[in-house]
């Protein structure tokens, strides 16, 4: 074999195996969901996140608008600090509204943001003050087995 | 009896130390000689050649079967709750993180690294490592660090092509042959998926696993006997302990990379 | 240490673990000439060689090459020392990866910055010396095991070498190849105006080339002398040598014990 051909199928090769890695990322992954240089910083606290894991994603009206990048418990306020990074094409009023919901009944859990109708936008840094806990089931269980108990007396 | 046998297991471990010893020390002289290397590209090309080109065939098929084999088993266990619209993040989570670098490294050692361990034992036995160093050139230099960067550089390219095609063949069970729907099988699988997490750290373990395989099948060819019977030891000693060393590295690095958060 | 002597070899003991293979050896191979090395299978000639090569280290004693003592030259100096060596292996030891064309001219790639028109001349011209131009484009494999001789002797003078050694250089070859290498070995050595040590137990052939012999025998120098004066020599190592005679000084049987007592037979 001459070097040329031989040249010509490691190129082969190696092209392959990029464009393999790129179908990975771009097709297979999630990194054209990645928006990593325009993003703005928000913080928001739970009393209980549930089953939330960093990098789940942030979502209004149902669409993608960032993901969760850090998830800490504050010593002070005995809260879950949940650290997002949204797109900076979206902006959102002051009073928006946090909620941890579930997508379908045992699917992953996200942060739906609701706008609330307030003239001034949330800046980096800032934190959203309204926030809902993620349902837990067992207190969901409890909360139906209790109304049942008071119906029945 | 006793003692002789303690004796006896004594100088098997000492050994296998001293292996440990002399292996890192040929590690670092190849790291240490790779400037021949990087600067003439082509020797390294003709043994990315060798050892990456010639697998293509074995990894894309086997990662087309194993793909398949992914869709089939994960539908028929997701179907029971009813959460066949996750087969595609099964699919491509089990091969990005595990089987694709894990499958393709052990086919890569034993399709390539014992061609290697083969070829620089015989090179050895037939005197052509030391014409070699009597010729003023340093057969690390020359033979041995091409070899390891070609081996570097193709496991983690074979890797990716091996998720791939695995995907494709959970793609071609799950959606064209059972039905599941492609939308969700797509939409799934990148909403399961993570690039950095998943990905990247799937391309890192291969890359470990590209270095550990070929320092393997190159040490042993270059320690080997210059005998018929001590060549063909050590093709299968690179085969038996690059595979141990690839599965065992891939418990450690995954207890490093996907601890839960 | 006159200033015609290439290779000076003295006192040398070298020996793997406990057991010595040379016992103070000495040697002197002068500038220009042709010396043979012989001795029986396993009598240290080719650990001589590594010795003069710097592959390994004597335990004592020294091996100067133009001057300068081998074991203690450090790796740059030992290389740029080996560039001007030249090793004929056992079987050729041409690289089976490469073509024909590609093993000549492989120290002259990596050892010089030539132009690979130049590189071609000189290969042809190489190859031309050993009878074998026209076989640049074969693979060793293809090659008669005469040819692979030839053919790697064409390597090993490729960058013309002050000091060629050869490494039983006659081992497997038939009649006509082994008389063409011999020859080969005396005239390339008198064109080069280089220095070679022929490393052999081919008495009959080498008496007929080299200028001057060493026996070698229990790691020291049993007989030394001219091809005539071997021919003439009475020692009765040497004539056992030379008439490849069974048992003499040098003993058919492996020493060990008594062949009576391994048989458990009673006188």
């Amino acid at each position: 074999m001459t070097r040329t051909t031989l040249d010509l199928w490691v190129g082969i090769f190696v092209v392959a195996g990029f464009a393999a890695l790129t179908v990975l990322a771009l097709k297979v992954g999630n990194l054209s969901t990645y928006n990593t240089s325009e993003t703005y910083q928000l913080q928001a606290y739970f009393s209980n996140i549930g089953g939330l894991k960093s990098q789940a994603s942030i979502k209004s009206s149902g669409v993608l608008i960032g993901r969760v990048s850090q998830i800490s418990l504050d010593s002070e306020r005995f809260e879950a600090k949940v650290t997002m990074l949204i797109d900076k094409r979206y902006q959102f009023p002051k009073d928006t509204f946090a909620n941890i919901l579930t997508s379908g009944l045992l699917g992953e859990q996200y942060i739906g943001l609701m706008p609330g109708g307030d003239e001034k936008f949330l800046k980096a840094g800032d934190e959203i003050k309204k926030t809902q806990s993620a349902m837990v089931l067992e207190d969901l269980i409890g909360k139906f087995l209790y109304s049942k108990a008071e119906d029945s007396n | 009896m006793i003692i002789e046998n303690l004796r006896s297991i004594g100088h098997r471990i000492v050994n296998a130390v001293w292996r440990i010893g002399y292996a890192s020390r040929f590690f670092m002289l190849i790291l240490l000689y790779s400037g021949v290397s990087f600067r003439r590209f082509h020797l390294i090309i003709k043994e990315i050649f060798s050892s990456g080109v010639m697998s293509l065939i074995i990894i894309l098929v086997a990662g087309l079967f194993v793909g398949m084999v992914l869709g089939l088993q994960g539908y028929e266990t997701l179907k029971r709750y009813g959460a066949e619209s996750a087969l595609g993040s099964l699919v491509a989570l089990s091969l990005v993180r595990e089987l694709g670098p894990v499958l393709a490294a052990l086919l890569f050692a034993s399709r390539a690294g014992s061609a290697m361990t083969a070829e620089i034992g015989l090179m050895k036995a037939t005197d052509q490592i030391s014409a070699m160093a009597l010729m003023a050139i340093n057969p690390i230099a020359r033979l041995v660090a091409p070899r390891f960067w070609a081996g570097v550089i193709s496991v983690p390219l074979l890797a990716a092509l091996f998720s791939v095609m695995g995907v494709f063949g959970g793609y071609l069970v799950g959606v064209v042959l059972i039905g599941v729907d492609q939308g969700s099988f797509w939409s799934q699988m990148q909403s399961g998926v993570d690039f950095r997490y998943d990905i990247v750290n799937g391309m890192i373990k291969s890359a470990v696993f590209g270095v550990v395989v070929t320092v393997i099948a190159l040490f042993e060819g270059y320690v080997a006997p210059p005998t018929a019977e001590g060549v063909s030891g050590a093709t299968t000693r690179t085969v038996v302990q690059s595979s141990l060393a690839i599965l065992f590295l891939d418990f450690i690095l995954t207890a490093f990379m996907f601890q839960g958060e | 240490m006159s200033s015609q002597t290439l290779v000076e070899i003295r006192d040398v003991n070298f020996g793997y673990d406990s057991r010595l293979i040379l016992k103070g050896a000495n040697l002197t191979f002068p500038k220009g000439k042709v010396i043979a090395v012989m001795g029986g299978s396993g009598s240290g000639k080719t650990t001589l060689l590594q010795l003069i090569a710097g592959a390994l280290k004597p335990s004592s004693g020294y091996v100067k090459v133009d001057g300068q003592v081998i074991h203690k030259l450090d790796h740059k100096d030992l290389f740029r020392m080996r560039r001007r060596m030249g090793m004929l292996f056992q079987f050729g030891a041409l690289f089976t990866d490469l073509s024909v064309y590609d093993n000549v001219a492989f120290q002259m790639r990596e050892h010089t910055d030539l132009p690979e028109e130049i590189i071609r001349d000189l290969v042809l011209m190489k190859l031309h010396a050993v009878g074998l131009r026209g076989t640049e484009h074969l693979m060793p494999v293809e090659l008669s095991g005469g040819m692979a001789r030839r053919v790697a002797l064409a390597r090993t003078i490729a960058l013309d070498p002050t000091l060629i050694m050869y490494d039983e250089p006659f081992t497997g070859l038939d009649p006509i190849s082994l008389s063409v290498v011999a020859n080969l070995i005396r005239r390339l050595n008198d064109a080069l105006g280089a220095t070679s040590v022929v490393v052999t137990h081919d008495v009959r052939e080498s008496l007929k080339i080299v200028d001057y012999i060493y026996f070698i025998a229990d790691g020291v120098v049993a007989a030394e002398g001219t091809p005539d004066e071997i021919r003439a020599s009475d020692k009765p190592f040497v004539h056992q040598f030379m008439h490849g005679e069974m048992d003499g000084p040098v003993p058919f049987h492996f020493p060990t014990g008594d062949y009576r007592q391994d048989l458990n037979l009673r006188p």
